[in-house]
């Protein structure tokens, strides 16, 4: 918090101060956190960073908040995997996954709401909202009720039970919209202007809220020992996961945390087929990013009018990365391909990410010969649906020895 | 044609704090030309130099995206709400 400068719009460049604002008055466009670089590299190092807590708090002077005592449940700090026999069956050589599965609320959104959060009470909010696509309503009222504050989250009606019931646990309030996400999502932006006394955290604290995502890269080169990976694969719902680990990658480099040249970074984006209007763009090599009404069971990531597309798009395209988009059939494929291989179970964002590795492997645009990170960002007891179907007892029998050796093949051990 | 038409908090030191505003029009484009008419400034916020809507500028009549219908051309009728939403919220 010390080393923030106030916000700065990324199109026009019109400066505010560090107050709930996201867009810019002028041209709408995105507020960014300005920060004092220069002195930051001179307080900040690993050592400092690895006395800190095993959470994202360990990297609070990048962060734009007063740290000293944040709204936290933990998250972060969540394992970087070795993935050796998912790598064997793509082709590729040495690829990691980050295990995002494990955070308090079961997926990455822990990171930004304890960020938005620990923002919003100290700008004096008593009222913690969002719109979300599931895995942000439970993660908003888990830290609303930590935190003793009130909570209101808005989701789409018919999303997954799981989902669901983890926001309502909490005992906020929670509000079923009769509409996809982005109806919800231009709900709440109305909303912003009427209750200007609820955080909404992807809303008016946005440009706080979307900075905890580049947790996601500060931890990853920790892991790998203050080095960079060559190629790293995100899925992306608004784009903004996506552009805020680029960011973060670049602001180790700024403050003199890791050595080489971030811009050598790739960076891929994974969408789901029936909600793909970055991937789509890109394909085409077009600017324009035309909305979409979603229809995929990928939910998490099911925004048809992404917030931040554009800039997801110009991160891919200048770092020499590629965009996928996976059916519904491949997310499924993908969740059990990370479940047989690496023992991680995902949400259907994860299989989104897993299905397009798989398929930028399969088109040569990430390589055996690269460092490659892929980003699995839910639980996938979230979403027990998709995979129902595919999965269950692989047999059925009495309890003697006699019908075990009848019905169970051994050979299927060690699959 | 009378359009009602909702301001975002961004706008409204431009329409003296209001929130809602009736204007006259047939199409998307012709209520946002008498908004800027009553307001001084106002279009100049939400049109590019081309005439178009600004990249984060979202227009929605009756909760449609006028992207999904003819955009600045579409039609509009007596009594509908247009609203005018920052583009980047949410995700």
């Amino acid at each position: 918090m010390a080393f923030v400068e106030g916000l700065r719009c990324r199109e026009c460049g019109h400066q505010y101060p560090a107050q709930a604002l996201h867009v810019c008055d002028f041209c709408f466009g995105p507020l960014e956190v300005a920060y004092d670089y220069d002195a930051i590299a001179k307080v900040i190092s690993p050592e400092r960073i690895a006395a800190g807590p095993q959470s994202i708090w360990r990297y609070a002077d990048l962060l734009p908040v007063d740290a000293t005592a944040p709204v936290d449940l933990g998250a972060g700090f969540t394992p970087l995997v070795r993935a050796d026999r998912l790598a064997a069956e793509l082709g590729l050589g040495e690829l990691w996954i980050k295990n995002d599965t494990v955070n308090p609320t079961g997926s990455f959104k822990d990171r930004v709401t304890s960020v938005a959060l620990t923002k919003a009470r100290e700008l004096g909010f008593k009222v913690a909202a969002c719109a979300s696509t599931g895995n942000l309503a439970s993660s908003v009222a888990a830290h609303a009720a930590r935190a003793g504050m009130q909570s209101v989250v808005f989701i789409p009606h018919d999303l997954e039970a799981a989902k669901i019931l983890m926001a309502a646990v909490y005992g906020g309030q929670v509000v079923a919209v009769e509409g996809n996400y982005d109806d919800v999502n231009r709900l709440c932006a109305e909303l912003t202007s009427e209750y200007p006394d609820f955080a909404f955290v992807n809303v008016n604290v946005r440009t706080y809220y979307a900075e905890g995502s580049k947790t996601l890269a500060f931890e990853v080169a920790e892991q790998l020992g203050w080095t960079v990976p060559d190629h790293v694969v995100v899925p992306v719902g608004s784009g903004s996961q996506l552009t805020k680990i680029h960011k973060g990658f670049h602001e180790l480099a700024k403050v003199g945390l890791i050595h080489g040249d971030p811009s050598e970074i790739r960076v891929s984006g994974a969408q789901a087929t029936g909600c793909s209007p970055v991937a789509t763009a890109f394909a085409e090599g077009s600017d324009a990013i035309r909305p979409q009404k979603p229809s995929t069971i990928a939910k998490s990531v099911a925004i048809g009018n992404p917030a931040d597309g554009w800039y997801a798009l110009d991160v891919v395209r200048q770092t020499g990365g590629g965009f996928g988009s996976v059916s519904d059939d491949e997310i499924v494929e993908g969740i059990r391909l990370l479940a047989r291989t690496e023992g991680i179970f995902a949400e259907t964002a994860g299989g989104v990410t897993i299905a397009t590795l798989a398929q930028l492997a399969r088109s040569g645009v990430v390589r055996p010969d690269e460092k490659v990170v892929a980003y699995v960002t839910g639980n996938g007891l979230k979403t027990t649906d998709a995979v129902a179907p595919h999965v269950g007892p692989t047999a059925t029998i009495q309890p003697t020895i006699e019908s075990f050796e009848r019905e169970v093949s051994l050979e299927d051990r060690g699959r | 044609m009378s359009i009602k038409i909702r301001i975002p908090t961004q706008l409204r030191q431009l329409t003296g704090g209001s929130g809602e505003v009736t204007v006259d029009g047939s199409t998307v484009g012709e209520a946002l030309k008498a908004l800027d008419a009553q307001f001084n400034g106002l279009g100049e916020r939400l049109f590019d130099d081309a005439g178009q809507l600004r990249r984060f500028v979202n227009v929605f009549l009756a909760d449609e995206d006028v992207r999904f219908l003819d955009g600045l051309n579409t039609p509009v009728t007596d009594g509908q709400t247009l609203s005018i939403v920052p583009a980047v919220a949410g995700g």
